[in-house]
């Protein structure tokens, strides 16, 4: 776009001019690393049997969201969003739809007198 | 050798069947003549740089609506031999399980096929010109949506004369759908081809957002955007969060079905029910995907054809989004008779009815909008008109089915048929015609004859009628759905022969719809005004068709019905607003990825259908590939000189 003279049109959104900051290689690095162990942490303490059963259960959902948190701060830029803030208004409302396919299903299937 | 190849293409392609030998002969000669009108008058250069590869939203919304339009007569070819089949008691015309290849291929086709391609067609001709934009926010992204549509409806629609139909109706239900009750392609072939398409519907719900959200005309707030933007915005939105649903759902059958795993099989654990909770997870919210653009489309019909502005516009926009949002809490009343007790049916229940109550405010807003207006009966208006009796009936009839305890009888009667045939051809297709006649004079640049539209409408109209209406009674007289053959004892048959004909007058219809394209085509009528309606929004300041850019200056807007408020003040007097200088105008180039991508997609999907790796891991390295290509492709974007866009809107009448 910039190097355009009088290309202002407003397709430059699609471009890049209202980019906020990527990043930098340092919060790339981290982001990577904790990711790492926080894959490794279930897997050496499954495949170990350090844990098992609950406790087994809790430990691979706690490391599970903790990644998606990761994930979403130091890979999907969530804290540097400017206002209005559609991703993070896209999350809440995807996240709140997760929980019901999540919890409905649980509860529907609870009760499943067929199966 | 010879034995051999026979063993195989008399297991490869379907046989038997005379109605087949009859299809088989009509696509090769269909073929065999489309290829040669190409070449003979040496089309084939053309039709690859200006429709195959083209990244124009324009020309991509044109060529889903044809696409659309072709599955609606696939599809209403299948409606009307089951109809057919039904007119009678022990009627002999199709055997029991051609039937249920049928009544299987026509849902999946109208939904899946047509409905959302011809929706999508919409999105793609209007939204951006509503909002003042020069194409959508990704035009590459666009065209791979389009093409792998279309690539999954030609894999599914394959299934017709290669390996067998799908025949475990249009959600395919485990366990009849699994590998040990369905051990045929038909099934592979479901899975498949909406895999692929799929990924495209999920992918233009991303861009619709986008372009929506980023790409509106400066003075273009959310709250003067016109309703059918907002429609597809909250359709878009139910898409996003829909459709992954779906995949995840039918990915599981595949993996039961290829890898024999038991998520849903009978033993070892699975459990099929589970499907059905999935599946209706994605599939209540997809008839609210559906519908809701239809009612943005009702929006700007009626309030363009009473010359009022829309009454209650604040609680449109409220009723669509919060529509988008609840029609996530009501699936499960698709299988209250599953059997999970009175506090899971209670609820859902409740919530199916509360769902209602958005809808009902929309009605009254329509109505309101018509009140003392000055109505103009056109085509796109009386569609609108004949739709609005017909929800609201089919809307009641669907508030009598969310009662628990009352659906353990009208379950899967042909009650239920006509339930959801009154909101869906009522609803969904009387819109998207709505849609079609009044953007058409903007897509093509001239208008579609009015008299053949009013017959094709009142066939629709009045078949609609006597096809379901019916239906109702024979549902509560207690016949079930999926039924291929009825005895004369049951006392059915005089509805049935009433249902059949209302089915043929809407073939009729259909067949008047047809008629009038090529007639107008033939005397044409064009519409060099470029707002043939008197229109209020965006689209019609500018000439039809719409030239390549859209837009000559980019859009100043300062009110809800903005180019309505500009022609009124001009009418009044008003000096007319001084035009900026134009510039050269930055366009996205055209892509062949897109189509080759699609194609990869089309040769790995038929090797999973077959079992054939030696097919699938060069489709899919074939799709990895042009992922690649694209991504070090770096020479995407041009501009449009200024002297073009003057010569370019010169010629369409517009002084610059």
């Amino acid at each position: 776009m910039a190097q355009h003279p009088t290309g202002h049109s407003h397709d430059a959104h699609a471009h890049g001019d209202s980019h906020e900051s990527h990043g930098s290689l340092k919060s790339y690095v981290i982001g990577f690393v904790l990711s790492l162990v926080l894959t490794i942490i279930p897997l050496v303490a499954v495949l170990n049997d350090m844990v098992e059963g609950t406790a087994a259960r809790v430990l691979l959902l706690v490391t599970a969201v903790l990644q998606f948190v990761v994930q979403l701060f130091f890979f999907m830029h969530l804290r540097e969003e400017k206002k209005p803030r559609w991703n993070l208004m896209a999350l809440i409302l995807g996240l709140v739809i997760v929980l019901t396919i999540v919890i409905g299903s649980i509860w529907i299937m609870t009760y499943n007198k067929v199966a | 050798m010879l034995d051999k190849i026979k063993d195989f293409a008399s297991d490869f392609f379907v046989t038997g069947d005379p109605l087949i030998y009859g299809a088989d002969v009509a696509i090769v000669l269909t073929m065999a003549a489309v290829v040669f009108v190409l070449s003979y008058f040496k089309k084939w250069g053309w039709l690859w740089r200006e429709w195959l590869t083209t990244v124009d939203h324009k020309k991509i919304g044109i060529m889903y609506i044809i696409a659309a339009l072709l599955m609606l007569f696939r599809g209403g070819v299948d409606a009307l031999l089951m109809r057919t089949q039904l007119v009678m008691p022990e009627m002999d015309f199709l055997k029991p399980e051609h039937y249920n290849e049928i009544f299987t291929t026509h849902g999946v086709i109208m939904i899946l096929f047509m409905a959302m391609p011809l929706m999508f067609g919409l999105f793609n001709i209007a939204v951006p010109l509503q909002i003042g934009a020069r194409d959508v926010a990704f035009p590459f992204l666009n065209s791979l949506s389009f093409w792998l549509f279309f690539m999954g409806a030609m894999l599914f629609n394959l299934s017709f004369v290669i390996g067998g139909s799908p025949n475990a109706g249009w959600l395919a239900y485990p366990p009849l759908s699994e590998k040990m009750f369905n051990p045929g392609v038909g099934q592979d072939f479901y899975i498949w081809g909406i895999q692929i398409s799929g990924i495209g519907s999920l992918m233009t719900g991303i861009n619709f957002i986008v372009t929506i959200l980023k790409m509106r005309a400066p003075g273009m707030k959310l709250m003067k955007m016109p309703m059918f933007t907002w429609s597809v915005l909250a359709s878009s939105l139910t898409i996003i969060l829909a459709f992954p649903i779906l995949t995840v759902t039918l990915a599981l059958l595949f993996i039961d079905r290829f890898l024999g795993a038991h998520f849903f099989t009978l033993d070892a654990g699975g459990n099929p029910m589970m499907y059905i909770n999935l599946i209706w997870m994605w599939g209540h919210p997809e008839v609210y995907i559906v519908i809701l653009p239809a009612f943005g489309i009702f929006s700007e019909i009626v309030s363009t054809f009473s010359k009022k502005k829309l009454f209650g516009y604040k609680s449109m926009v409220f009723a669509l989004m919060s529509i988008s949002v609840v029609s996530f809490f009501t699936w499960a009343h698709h299988f209250f008779t599953m059997g999970s007790g009175a506090n899971v049916n209670a609820f859902f229940a409740v919530s199916t009815m509360i769902i209602a109550i958005p809808t009902g405010v929309k009605v009254f807003n329509w109505i309101l909008t018509m009140y003392k207006g000055k109505i103009s009966f056109k085509t796109p208006m009386l569609w609108t008109m004949g739709f609005i009796p017909c929800f609201v009936v089919g809307g009641m009839t669907g508030v009598l089915l969310s009662v628990a305890p009352a659906d353990f009888q009208f379950h899967n009667s042909y009650f239920l048929i006509a339930h959801f045939h009154q909101v869906l051809i009522g609803g969904v297709a009387f819109g998207y015609f709505a849609g079609l006649y009044y953007w058409w004079p903007k897509m093509f640049g001239f208008s579609l004859n009015e008299k053949l539209g009013k017959w094709a409408f009142w066939l629709w109209n009045i078949g609609f009628y006597v096809c379901f209406m019916p239906q109702y009674l024979l549902g509560l007289m207690g016949m079930t759905r999926r039924y291929s053959s009825y005895s004369w004892d049951t006392g059915w048959f005089e509805l049935n022969l009433v249902s059949t004909i209302g089915g043929f007058l809407m073939g009729i219809g259909f067949l008047f719809q047809v008629w009038q394209i090529l007639h107008s085509i033939k005397f044409m009528q064009k519409d060099t005004t470029g707002d043939p309606w008197d229109g209020r929004t965006l689209e019609w300041s500018i000439p039809s068709p719409a030239p390549e850019y859209n837009f000559a200056t980019e859009p100043r807007v300062s009110a809800m019905d903005d180019w309505w408020e500009k022609k009124q003040k001009l009418a009044s007097g008003g000096a007319p607003e001084p035009k900026p200088a134009l510039e050269p105008i930055h366009m996205p180039k055209n892509s062949g990825i897109p189509i080759i991508k699609a194609t990869f997609w089309f040769i790995a999907g038929f090797g999973f259908v077959f079992d054939w790796m030696w097919m699938a891991i060069p489709g899919l390295i074939g799709v990895a590939a042009c992922m690649l290509a694209h991504s070090f492709n770096y020479d995407t974007d041009y501009y449009i000189p200024v002297d073009e866009i003057k010569r370019t809107e010169a010629a369409a009448g517009r002084g610059v």
